[in-house]
């Protein structure tokens, strides 16, 4: 394989490295999950939290969340909504695609050992939290309670169903689900996700919170929180901005004080509060 | 067995209540039970009650022609069921349907209003914990409003 | 000391070193950066005169060589060229192939690099080449990069360098720094910054400085810093922006600015980048990225719209990151007050006076956030 090879003596952070889909399953109407695996020896080995730029051929670049286990193949759930996650999302397996990263900083699963961990999750926002979940059950015996809290727009528009009800199945995670509207037939909650929030089990003086999903729902889900007791520099979130380059140098995804792509996207809610106040920051 | 005064003060609602007040707002309540499926309230009629909930869920539905009983939100245990009895005209907006068992408290609301008239202090300390029900309730509704989900944030 | 003569064989000693030689020159009523061939190129004789919203050459009644201020150009025109291409990729059976590109070889000589300018490129070195990633491109035409600096003798009325601290004096940062001397003997003193600028300056015609000749240098400096053109405080200044983001005056520049973006192309700090995806018919791809500007309003786009729609927020943002969050993000100013910005808004908007009227009225907390 001349071509990762050549790739790799050259290749800067700007340069995408080919990855090749070998799996490609359908979540939603409108979202897949795919599996890459290098077309050289040239992995990427990514932490909970951290994003990748997936390239088209010619078509261009997105920042994607990673959304497996980072111990496994590189993992990305994507949700077609423009012109490169569509064409991504249409990617069959045995297509190569372009992959640059893993960039940011990562969910706090080292720093949380002893605690106990809400994980708190809006819609799409599930997906880069799931690698978080993986390592916290992965070492399920150091942490405290551990509670996984879902809200997506109906029963239809759920990640990983599957998945989510092998969860329920184990004695040691609360999973709990809600939607903001259901058709009758749907058992399950209906409401906003920091909802759910006071229904959870989890001692406030010792928890680690993660919160990934649409800005004001996570600015919702950290008033729960914080109402429940949780401190606010106990509570992680998520920031989405225009990502480009992934190295800090382009300049789009700059929030303030900070550049989301070198600095996050992983943030303590203390830190940003004040800034997602400030409109059109 | 757990009488209906310290059942209460386990519920968030009444926390910080004077144990008098306890005591008035216990004599005007019963335990009752639904079976899945068994209505708790039906819109339109007279709303002469709440219910705290002690065990298992209920759901607020209203029924759309050609849509069924679309739920607008389902209340968990530990929740308070109910403002209707408290503000006229004293009836009921939505369908109140038992997902499944729930074991309840219900009170009395016809006889929690007289009190709340004769003892002002009483009715401020309900009023003022309902409002705050309600206030939250509005909140997340406010957020569904946005539809935040629905262009596809995060991808 | 040199004479102005010896200008063409410092050009010359700087070729015969390899390098390709750029240097101020007068073009289109502006005096810019360009390749330099001979000293005659040099803008001799010209000055700019500028204030907000204005620029125009104006002929000296000397033949200074460098007796202007600063034109529309900086050098990163040439360190962060406004387009180039990043990467040719080639379909091949098993995917694709990316070639990155590689700058031309020849190294730069950059001749007449004022004070400001080199805190400019110290600038851009710290967001492109000192964080975790240095940019490739940017990386190889800084790397061997030959800086001629020149003191200021003339600062425009827009100039404010004296209060960022960049200027006018070359503190460090070049190979050879120059102060033109025009009071008596036109002629030019020399300080050497590395080795290879003294083995530039072995091949160029000159004699040791007298005692005269570095007083009359610094003289002709501290002319510069006597008559600065404009000031700011910058007293707390990082701090003081950040706690006027809902300040009145951002409402109030923002009836006058047109986010046209000149001021993010002017200045010599601004970095922003974005990048294109093309391909060809013969099924090649490739990468290029140019200049953006944060006053674009697709700039902030993320799937859904724009993060900063109004020219507010826009003006606010380039404003605050200038002289407030590049402190946070690089640990130093974004400002090297050259005064660019001011001159070629063309609508006069002067960061100056911006920051005054913020600090005229400045809130210790910023407004109050309210509920429902």
């Amino acid at each position: 394989m001349a071509t990762a090879a050549d790739v790799e003596t050259t290749a800067g952070p700007m340069v995408p490295m080919p990855f090749r889909i070998t799996k490609r399953k359908r979540e939603l109407s409108d979202t897949w999950t795919l599996e890459l695996e290098p077309v050289g020896d040239k992995r990427v080995v990514p932490a909970p939290g951290q994003f990748t730029m997936l390239y088209i051929f010619g078509v261009g670049e997105v920042p994607i969340s990673v959304s497996g286990d980072v111990d496994g193949p590189l993992v990305h759930t994507v949700r077609a909504v423009g012109a490169v996650s569509r064409a991504i999302c249409e990617s069959e397996p045995g297509a190569v695609v372009g992959v640059r990263g893993p960039f940011g900083n990562t969910w706090p699963v080292e720093a949380a050992l002893g605690s106990d961990v809400v994980i708190v999750a809006g819609g799409i926002g599930l997906a880069p939290l799931r690698p978080a979940l993986y390592a916290v059950l992965r070492r399920r015996g150091e942490y405290g309670d551990v509670a996984l809290l879902y809200g997506s727009r109906t029963p239809a528009d759920l990640l990983y169903r599957t998945e989510l009800g092998q969860l329920r199945g184990r004695f040691d995670l609360q999973v709990d689900v809600t939607v903001d509207a259901a058709e009758s037939g749907w058992q399950g909650k209906v409401g906003v996700v920091p909802k759910l929030i006071a229904g959870a089990q989890f001692d406030p003086d010792s928890t680690v919170a993660l919160v990934c999903g649409p800005e004001i729902m996570m600015h919702f889900a950290a008033r729960g929180l914080i109402e429940r007791g949780v401190p606010t520099d106990r509570i992680y979130i998520s920031m989405e901005r225009n990502m480009q380059c992934g190295l800090g140098h382009c300049g789009h995804c700059q929030l303030g004080p900070t550049l989301i792509c070198r600095d996050g996207p992983v943030y303590r809610y203390d830190e940003m509060e004040r800034l997602m106040a400030v409109h059109e920051l | 067995m757990e009488t209906i005064e310290s059942l209460l003060r386990d519920v968030p609602l009444f926390e910080g209540l004077s144990p008098d007040q306890l005591e008035t707002i216990a004599g005007c309540g019963t335990n009752v039970q639904f079976a899945e499926g068994e209505l708790l309230f039906k819109d339109r009629d007279p709303a002469e009650c709440f219910y705290v909930l002690r065990h298992g869920n209920v759901a607020l539905e209203t029924f759309v022609p050609t849509r069924g009983s679309v739920v607008i939100e389902t209340i968990e245990a530990g929740e308070v069921v109910g403002w209707s009895w408290l503000f006229a005209p004293y009836r009921w907006h939505f369908d109140a349907r038992a997902l499944s068992l729930v074991r309840a408290t219900s009170f009395d609301g016809v006889c929690l209003r007289g009190k709340c008239e004769d003892d002002p202090k009483l009715g401020y300390a309900l009023m003022s914990r309902f409002a705050q029900v309600m206030i939250r309730r509005l909140q997340w509704t406010r957020l569904r409003l946005l539809d935040v989900y629905g262009d596809g944030h995060r991808s | 000391m040199i004479e102005p003569a010896a200008l063409e064989d410092l050009l010359g000693a700087l070729a015969a070193h390899g390098f390709r030689t750029v240097g101020p020159t007068v073009r289109d009523g502006a005096i810019i950066y360009d390749d330099i061939e001979s000293a005659a190129d040099l803008p001799i004789g010209w000055t700019d005169e500028q204030e907000a919203g204005r620029y125009r050459l104006e002929r000296r009644d000397d033949e200074a060589r460098f007796g202007y201020a600063v034109g529309p150009h900086s050098w990163k025109q040439f360190l962060l060229p406004a387009r180039i291409r990043l990467w040719r990729a080639r379909r091949r059976d098993d995917g694709f192939v990316v070639e990155q590109d590689e700058p031309e070889g020849t190294p730069l000589a950059l001749i007449g690099v004022r004070a400001c300018e080199l805190h400019g490129i110290a600038i851009q070195d710290r967001v492109l080449l000192e964080g975790a990633h240095a940019d490739h491109d940017y990386a190889a035409r800084r790397e061997d990069a030959f800086i001629v600096a020149v003191n200021c003798f003339q600062p425009a009325a827009t100039c404010f360098c004296t209060s960022m601290e960049t200027g006018p004096k070359a503190e460090g940062g070049y190979d050879l720094a120059l102060t033109e001397i025009l009071d008596g003997d036109h002629r030019l003193l020399v300080e050497v910054g590395t080795t290879r600028g003294g083995e530039v300056l072995a091949g160029v015609p000159n004699r040791p400085a007298e005692p005269a000749d570095i007083e009359a240098a610094g003289a002709a400096v501290q002319g510069a810093v006597e008559n600065m053109g404009r000031h700011v405080d910058t007293t707390d200044i990082r701090d003081m922006l950040a706690r006027n983001l809902e300040h009145d005056r951002w409402n109030d520049v923002a009836s006058r600015c047109l986010t046209c973006g000149n001021c993010t192309l002017v200045c010599p700090t601004c970095f922003c980048t974005t990048v294109e995806d093309h391909t060809d018919l013969a099924g090649n791809a490739e990468r290029t990225r140019e200049w953006d500007s944060c006053y674009s309003v697709d700039y902030s786009y993320i799937h859904g719209g724009s993060i900063r729609p109004s020219s507010r927020s826009r003006y606010r943002q380039w404003l605050t990151h200038k002289f407030g969050t590049w402190f946070d993000q690089f640990g130093s100013s974004g400002c090297i007050g050259c005064g660019r910005c001011i001159a070629w808004c063309p609508v006069g908007i002067d960061v100056t006076e911006e920051l005054a009227a913020i600090r005229a009225t400045d809130r210790p907390e910023g407004a109050a956030d309210g509920d429902d």
